[in-house]
């Protein structure tokens, strides 16, 4: 290194930087005066387990640099040592481990962070510390681990990926790590509607908020940061005779005042949907050490905007050199940024690199502010004599037609510039680098388009929008401030004019409006060291030129055989130099090598930010049925089926375990009298003139004959003849039935039958209503079911067997008054009953039962027995209804009408549908009666092997019978009808059964039915 | 994506269920089983402007026929299906 190295800490004294002594808390950077941030508010964070001191409205980065930490990172593959390279969300490196225990997030970027006090974080990828990194001797093995390597490496032994490379690899590679705990935060969804939506709140999109807030149009102004401004903050800018940050503010208070204003800081615009949807996501309390009570951390909002203008800046990029991301490189229009809004001299000797005019302007910028300029070069041989004025008053070292072509220190301290065949060494432990700005295109992007090449800026400009936006300012590639300020308010007023609002535009202010010329420069051939190009993936220019010479030069293969861009950085910084390097290497030019697609969320959004409350138990609603607390306190064991929580079974004590319980239960109901809650059922209730119709066209059987007070078992099929469900249907009038439908398929079918009467046959005068969760509904079956429930009959209503037989139906009043529905309906096999009251009543309705029925030792029972004893009966039920069979299948063949039309007709009688050797619903007993079968059992025939060819079926539902005192099953056995008394095997081989069980008719108790009708 | 329901007004693409074509036409009962067939089965696939079925499940309960232009998802229309074309 020559003799120019400086004495910083001398640099800093003439310069007017605070020196403060002690024991390396003291923010030595901190600017004496000047910055938007509150030097009375000091905010003590942590960082590696060592204390800083920083100040209201800094960032961490801001509060890191002030505190003169320049190394905060690895990287990713070779675990080079990184510093911050810039001051917002296109932060390549300095990405931190922010909070502790559950509430830990890796990969956040310091440099959008927002001091609190007491921060905690921590750098990532190293091991063990961040100054001595073990593996950062994978910078040495860097030749070998270039793009491709280990696709070309890892090839063989397959096994070894797993076992051996992946993990090393994943030990080797990364950032940071999750902290395995559940997320302690809340998260929230909110939708939000306007006229128009302004993304970004800079000066062109304050001026676009302002026109048409005073136009009296709904306005969102959305803006990243925790404090709007943009660029108005971090260039300094004078507007009038004021500072550009006055002026915000100035603005930002106007705009509070309209009622129909909504500002939203912290809040990220990620996406852009169809119909002028957004999606963003609102940092409510990220900027505090833990959310307040009540308040969710994050908040994902549905922004629905008849306009929109995106004034979302643009993004600095560098130019790529050896030895480019040694820390204290960092981007132009950063160390700019620290110096105006954090007062923070980035480091204590400057040097700028650029090929264009605002890092010139930087470099002025960080003069006034008594930041240590000493050099400034730029790849162009001329430059505007206004530029030149400011820094050669200041006494900066100007060197036109040179570049940076390395630099030395593990923190920088040295470059070494290439000027006319010349090179020379420099001291600086800082490098201000600027290779132009790419306007923030990627929303305009989000529907599908592609930005347009502009060669006056070198960079690519919003070409075809989505519907409802226009652009303005910076995004649009118009860098001065009058632009910006022009752009947005003419944008403003013309989106209003669409939605015939009328606006004029405020007045022009006077403001700098600095031409911007650049010499388009993306990197530096005679480079020495590796260059790198995306640093947070440690891509290098000599990858880009391997992907070249293997052929990926398509820039969608460039980006994946390389990974660059796949960071959580999505490129920000590197993208554009990359595409410009292989158009460089292929000739193509730019403009023909194009982008690659611009995918949402503009940056990384929090998963539970998606997710909002549906996590956990609130997933989705848990439904109760209307006996659910007169269950509880019954002391019942409750399973979830569904969405609904339902009795599973109701054990007394003394009763060992839920069998015991159920098998008491069954006997209980067979013997005497038992009681269900099957609320839970689908209930349509169903009038019109033509619903007879509808119901023969929906279900296979006919309804249209029907009588007034009757019940009857139904079945429909879809189009293609497979079963879709199936219940119990009643008369209760002559132009009004209620349908049962199946717990699971209640929505499903009253949107199907919405659909016949709407698509299918709008003619038919019909009319439905779900009431599902009007009635409850309680099933009393056993002997003594009658004798119960004559008690709780209203006086003059006649239970007879005559007077109300099987498979009736009828209104009426129980319990003194309470209006009700009786339908005389089995699903156990015994005499039976369903009563329904209004939901509210069903407490009430269950203790009036087990009053009623405590002389024949009534029983609730659960969803356990009530399945068991389906299974006794031989009732289908979803395990059987499972979408692949047909009602031949399931024996209900004969119901089918000949004589009309329904749903499924046609397709039902296919061949392939009607083939006898098609499984079919058959009943099976375990030969041995002391053996457990076991649903889900594959049947083969005995003697043979236990392979697939030889598969005839499978067990769909299993219970222990009480009533039998063995093991049954039912299952759907390729001609099983025909095979009663046959043998098979039940072969279960994930269990390890193998079990030889006898095929019998699926009705196990009281095949005639006799039971039913007493 | 918004659908513009004609009795609640637009509304969020969350709250309807899609069917499919809404030019299909369920075949007269004396038909033959090649017409059931097409009818079940046989779909187009256009790229462009689509006569589509919508289900407001979470709204009015309405069908409704959405004209749906399936490169730009950009919507025609809509109306009730049980109103006639």
């Amino acid at each position: 290194m020559s003799g120019e190295l400086a004495n910083p800490a001398g640099v800093l004294a003439r310069r007017g930087v605070e020196q403060r002594s002690g024991k390396g808390t003291a923010a030595v950077r901190r600017l004496a005066t000047g910055g938007l941030v509150d030097r009375t508010r000091p905010l003590e964070f942590e960082f590696d387990g060592r204390r800083y001191t920083g100040l209201a409205g800094d960032t961490l980065a801001s509060a890191l640099l002030a505190n003169d930490v320049r190394l905060v990172g690895r990287s990713f593959k070779y675990h080079r040592p990184r510093g911050i390279f810039s001051a917002g969300c296109d932060e390549p490196n300095a990405l931190v481990e922010l909070r502790t225990g559950a509430r830990t997030e890796p990969n956040t970027r310091a440099t959008t962070v927002e001091l609190y006090d007491r921060l905690t974080a921590s750098s990532q990828n190293r091991w063990p510390s961040l100054d001595f990194d073990v593996l950062s001797v994978n910078r040495f093995a860097a030749p070998l681990l270039g793009a491709g390597f280990y696709y070309k490496t890892f090839m063989w032994p397959a096994s070894f990926w797993e076992k051996v490379y992946e993990p090393l690899i994943r030990r080797a590679a990364g950032l940071g790590r999750a902290s395995g705990q559940s997320d302690p935060d809340a998260y929230e969804k909110s939708h939000a509607f306007c006229d128009l939506l302004v993304i970004g709140a800079g000066p062109a999109g304050l001026m676009a908020a302002l026109t048409a807030a005073r136009a009296g149009a709904r306005v969102i102004l959305a803006d990243e940061g925790f404090r709007m401004g943009g660029s108005l903050l971090s260039d300094n800018p004078v507007i009038g005779d004021r500072p550009g940050s006055d002026w915000a503010a100035q603005a930002i208070a106007e705009l509070k005042s309209f009622p129909d204003v909504t500002l939203m800081a912290r809040t990220t615009v990620f996406g852009v949907y169809d119909g002028g949807t957004y999606g963003a996501v609102e940092r409510v309390a990220d900027h505090l050490p833990s959310p307040p009570p009540f308040l969710p951390r994050q908040r994902l909002w549905h922004i629905v905007a008849k306009r929109t203008v995106l004034a979302a800046g643009a993004t600095e990029r560098p130019i790529v050199f050896g030895g480019n991301d040694r820390p204290g490189v960092m981007l132009a229009g950063a160390v700019r940024t620290y110096a105006n809004r954090y007062a923070v001299a980035a480091g204590a000797d400057v040097a700028v690199f650029a090929n264009n005019d605002s890092a010139w302007r930087a470099a002025r910028d960080l003069v006034r502010a008594g930041v240590a300029v000493r050099t400034m070069i730029d790849v162009r041989d001329t430059v505007d004599p206004a530029l030149l004025a400011p820094l050669k008053d200041a006494g900066v070292r100007i060197l036109l037609g040179s570049r940076v072509v390395g630099t030395s220190g593990k923190r920088l301290h040295g470059i070494e510039v290439l000027t006319g065949g010349h090179r020379s060494s420099i001291a600086a432990d800082t490098l201000a680098v600027s290779g132009g700005w790419s306007p923030n295109v990627n929303l305009t992007c989000h529907l599908g388009n592609r930005p347009a090449w502009n060669e006056d800026i070198a960079a690519f400009v919003p070409d075809k929008l989505p519907p409802g936006m226009a652009v303005a300012g910076a995004a649009n590639g118009r860098f001065g401030l009058a632009d910006c300020f022009a752009g947005g308010a003419s944008a403003a007023v013309a989106a209003l004019e669409e939605l015939g609002i009328a606006a004029t535009a405020p007045a022009l202010l006077r403001a700098e409006d600095e031409p911007y010329r650049i010499g388009a420069f993306w990197h530096v051939a005679e480079s020495r060291g590796p260059a790198f190009v995306d640093q947070q993936n440690d891509v290098t220019v000599k990858d880009i030129g391997i992907a070249h010479r293997e052929g990926f030069r398509a820039v969608e293969h460039l980006k994946r055989y390389t990974t660059l861009g796949m960071a959580t950085d999505q490129g920000k910084t590197s993208n554009m130099i990359g595409l410009a390097i292989m158009a460089e290497l292929t000739g193509k030019g730019i403009p023909q090598t194009g982008t690659t697609i611009f995918r949402a969320p503009y940056t990384p959004v929090t998963i539970g930010a998606f997710a909002g409350h549906h996590r956990g138990k609130e997933f989705r609603p848990t439904r109760l049925t209307p006996t659910q607390g007169w269950a509880e306190r019954q002391g019942a064991v409750f399973i979830e089926t569904g969405a609904w929580l339902r009795a599973q079974y109701y054990p007394k004590p003394g009763e060992s375990d839920w069998q015991e319980t159920v098998n008491r239960e069954v006997r209980t109901v067979r013997s005497g009298v038992g009681f269900c809650d099957v609320s839970t059922l689908g209930k349509i209730d169903i009038q019109g003139p033509d619903a007879g119709i509808l119901l023969d066209r929906v279900y296979i059987n006919t309804w249209s004959t029907l009588g007034v007070g009757k019940a009857r078992y139904g079945v429909m099929l879809r189009e293609d003849g497979m079963v879709m469900d199936d219940g119990t249907t009643s008369r209760l009038g002559p132009c009004h039935f209620i349908m049962t439908t199946t717990t699971a398929n209640a929505a499903k079918v009253y949107q199907h039958l919405e659909f016949c009467l709407q698509v299918l046959w709008p003619e038919l005068d019909v009319q439905l209503a779900s009431v599902s969760e009007q009635w409850a509904q309680l099933s009393v079956a056993g002997p003594k079911a009658r004798e119960t429930l004559a008690r709780i009959v209203d006086p003059g209503f006649d239970l007879s067997n005559e007077a109300f037989p099987f498979m009736s139906a009828a209104g009426l009043t129980v319990i003194g008054g309470v209006q009700a529905r009786l339908f005389r309906i089995s699903f156990s096999g015994e005499l039976a009953y369903e009563i329904a009251v209004p939901a509210g009543q069903g407490e009430r309705l269950a203790e009036a039962l087990m009053t009623a029925g405590a002389e024949f030792g009534i029983t609730p029972y659960g969803t356990e027995a009530l399945g068991v004893m389906r299974i006794e009966k031989g009732h289908a039920a979803g395990s059987e209804l499972n979408g692949l069979t047909t009602a031949q299948d399931l024996g209900l063949g004969r119901m089918m009408s000949k004589k009309k039309d329904f749903i499924g007709r046609m397709m039902s009688q296919r061949p392939g549908l009607t083939d006898p050797k098609r499984p079919a619903l058959v009943g099976l007993r375990p030969v041995d009666r002391s053996a457990r079968l076991r649903a889900g059992a594959h049947f083969i025939p005995v003697g043979a092997d236990a392979i697939a060819a030889n598969d005839q079926g499978h067990m769909t539902s299993t219970a222990y019978s009480p009533s039998l005192g063995h093991s049954i099953g039912l299952g759907l056995l390729s001609c099983g009808p025909s095979r009663i008394g046959e043998r098979v095997r039940a072969v279960d081989p994930v269990r390890g059964a193998d079990t030889e069980v006898e095929i019998c008719n699926p009705v196990f108790i009281d095949p005639q039915g006799d039971k039913l009708r007493v | 994506m918004r659908i513009p329901c004609p009795y609640c007004g637009s509304r969020d693409v969350q709250e309807f269920s899609y069917l499919g074509d809404a030019n299909l036409r369920r075949p007269d009962h004396e038909a033959p089983e090649a017409a059931f067939h097409d009818y079940v089965y046989l779909r187009d696939n256009p790229a462009g402007p689509h006569r589509e079925l919508w289900y407001h499940g979470s709204g009015c309960r309405n069908w409704l026929v959405v004209t749906r232009n399936t490169v730009t998802h950009d919507i025609a229309g809509a109306r009730f299906a049980k109103e006639p074309t």
